[in-house]
């Protein structure tokens, strides 16, 4: 009876961890090049996932912030529906808004919460600077569209309400399509031909970067009643951009602006409505969509690499058992418990992804540091993918060594001491 | 000690019964010194392993210090194995590339001996078997017999109730063989049970019991009056 006690009080807190830490490390530093290949299918798999994964945020945050220098709390009216199922016109041709819808949209005191108003047409035309010329967008603005946009001046000044008025022939330049016609010289004061008609250019524009639609500084702004009248012959608008004074507002003025529209287009049903009205919030989110779908799908295939890894160390783990059969008989002999022998086996395999995840995480850090450096992109390495490759990784471990480790610790002492 | 009754294990093989061992009924005290004989295939390694805790009968009892062993699960086999008997193999069983000392401090690790407690233990022990020089010698740079003695040392680290020793010599030259069998004696005479099986008379005649198997039974049970003695 003395004896049944003794039994009960022992457990597993009784055993060395060390000592199995220790004969792990032994026995994993006994075959070291098959202990680096197996460890090489994990370090590729969480390199792949780590390097992914920040590379897909680092894109999303380029998108984001693009997006967001085009303006914040930015609602934007297009003409055309939007309707599933439909076949859309080409952007720019519908003709179904007007100048004077966006200075009703203005005008309308019952709408609260509009800070400016804007509207703009688009079109490319061949511009041409003495011997230079290019092939740029020409986009006709009011005075209004630099505080809508944001826009800053890198030098001269902006359309104004005088130019619009007078139906000046000015122009201001983005600062990529002012260094493709005049290089180094200021082009303010200069003369361009934009269709065989001349404008004056009074300013540049600081550079903004590309946006997922269109590039801000290879752009030149005139009046949008000298490129309605005097430049395209047109008298229809591309875009009306409406400023928010609080985003939240956002989704309010977005059903004010629509139904105003929609009286004045004389349109009842508003799934009839012949234009469309979509907020930042709305492209950034069609953006992020994209970006994390793409992320996604990347994260996915390196998780495919990772399951490879994980099964190239069950893999390794089965030969290591079968080759200790007569060890792990021996330490049955001597006393090992079943669960003894399963720790044993699982600290190897955790010990070989555990490292393996921490090499794959240096990888994946330098190989998407180099990577966003290539292709310009913010540097980008989240906390959670290395805490969760850590964590996936010593997963791995356990869970791929789980078989091997119970079919060791499940062998007959007898028999496994007869094996040759 | 050890009390068994009608002890028999049948293996079975798809429809073929072999009867290991039948009816083998027999009790060994403390201090005694006892050789298990008989041809292979005479249950011999299957007594072993039964007095081992390595396995359990098919029927009949065996107790072990008053315990119960043939009902005990697995794990609490491994405990008997741990703490009551000291295994002693015929090809020694050492951890390769393992130091000496190491291999003797194994099953006290499973024992949850504390660390200095299992060095100081192991060192003793070493001592014991004269290979004191040679504690951070892995196994294989040993030779056979510095090997066995080295698993003797190991089979008395949790100070078991018994050593069991399965063809101690088999692997050995005469002269490593005697030196093995002085250690046996020497320890027998300190107050160790010994249980040896061997399939050598001239080795048996070192014991002071001879137990014969033949057919998987008991045939003969006698003291050996002509206990043969090494001499240092």
């Amino acid at each position: 009876m003395k004896f049944k006690n003794y039994l009960e009080i022992r457990n597993f807190q009784d055993m060395d961890f060390s000592e199995t830490l220790q004969s792990a490390l032994e026995a994993l530093t006994l075959n070291k090049l098959r202990t680096t290949l197996a460890t090489l299918g994990v370090v590729i798999g969480i390199g792949a996932v780590i390097a992914l994964v920040s590379l897909g945020q680092s894109g999303q945050k380029a998108v984001e912030a693009q997006i967001k220098s085009l303006g914040s709390n930015l609602l934007t009216v297009i003409p055309g529906a939007l309707r599933p199922g439909d076949i859309r016109s080409a952007a720019g041709t519908s003709t179904t808004l007007k100048l004077a819808d966006a200075k009703a949209i203005l005008a309308d005191k019952s709408i609260s919460g509009i800070k400016n108003v804007s509207a703009e047409i688009l079109r490319r035309s061949q511009v041409v600077a003495g011997r230079n010329n290019t092939n740029t967008q020409v986009l006709g603005v009011l005075s209004s569209y630099q505080e809508v946009r944001n826009l800053q001046m890198q030098s001269g000044r902006f359309i104004t309400e005088t130019d619009i008025n007078s139906l000046a022939k000015v122009a201001v330049l983005g600062p990529q399509a002012a260094s493709d016609l005049f290089g180094d010289v200021n082009p303010v004061g200069q003369t361009i031909r934009i269709n065989k008609l001349s404008f004056r250019i009074v300013g540049v524009t600081v550079a903004k970067g590309a946006s997922g639609f269109q590039n801000q500084d290879d752009i030149i702004f005139i009046p949008l009643t000298t490129a309605q009248k005097q430049l395209f012959g047109v008298d229809f608008i591309g875009t009306i951009s409406i400023q928010l004074e609080k985003q939240e507002l956002s989704d309010q003025v977005r059903n004010q602006v629509g139904f105003l529209l929609l009286a004045r287009h004389r349109i009842s049903d508003p799934q009839n409505a012949d234009f469309t009205i979509f907020s930042q919030a709305d492209v950034l989110g069609a953006a992020a969509q994209v970006t994390g779908i793409f992320t996604t799908l990347l994260s996915g295939i390196a998780a495919i690499s990772l399951l490879v890894g994980g099964i190239g160390i069950m893999n390794i783990m089965f030969v290591t058992v079968t080759e200790r059969t007569r060890e792990i008989g021996l330490r049955k002999a001597l006393g090992a418990k079943k669960k003894w022998i399963i720790i044993q086996f699982l600290t190897e395999s955790a010990l070989l992804t555990i490292v393996g995840g921490i090499l794959g995480i240096l990888l994946g850090t330098v190989l998407s540091f180099v990577v966003s450096k290539i292709i310009n992109l913010p540097f980008t390495v989240s906390m959670i993918s290395i805490i969760l490759a850590v964590g996936v990784s010593g997963g791995i471990g356990i869970i791929f060594g789980w078989y091997p480790a119970q079919k060791a610790a499940n062998l007959s002492p007898i028999e496994a001491l007869r094996y040759e | 000690m050890i009390h068994t009754s009608h002890l028999s294990k049948i293996y079975k093989n798809d429809a073929v019964e072999t009867i290991a061992l039948s009816d083998a009924s027999f009790e060994i005290k403390k201090g005694e010194f006892v050789a298990i004989m008989g041809p292979s295939g005479s249950g011999k390694s299957t007594l072993m392993h039964i007095i081992g805790a390595l396995d359990t009968p098919t029927s009949g009892t065996y107790a072990l210090d008053g315990e119960e062993v043939g009902k005990l699960s697995e794990d609490e086999l491994a405990d008997i194995r741990n703490r009551k008997i000291g295994f002693v193999f015929q090809s020694y069983n050492l951890l390769p590339r393992t130091t000496a000392l190491k291999n003797i401090m194994l099953p006290m690790v499973y024992a949850g001996l504390p660390k200095e407690e299992r060095i100081k233990r192991a060192s003793d022990l070493l001592e014991m078997v004269g290979l004191s020089d040679r504690r951070s010698h892995t196994s294989s740079q040993l030779s056979g017999g510095q090997q066995q003695r080295v698993a003797i040392a190991r089979s008395l680290a949790n100070n078991p109730s018994i050593i069991l020793a399965d063809e101690p010599t088999g692997n050995l030259a005469t002269v490593q063989g005697e030196e093995i069998m002085a250690i046996f004696q020497n320890l027998n005479k300190k107050g160790h049970t010994i249980i040896m099986i061997t399939h050598e008379p001239y080795i048996a005649q070192y014991a002071k019991r001879i137990i014969y198997l033949k057919d998987g039974k008991l045939v003969k049970d006698e003291s050996n009056h002509r206990q043969k003695k090494v001499r240092f």
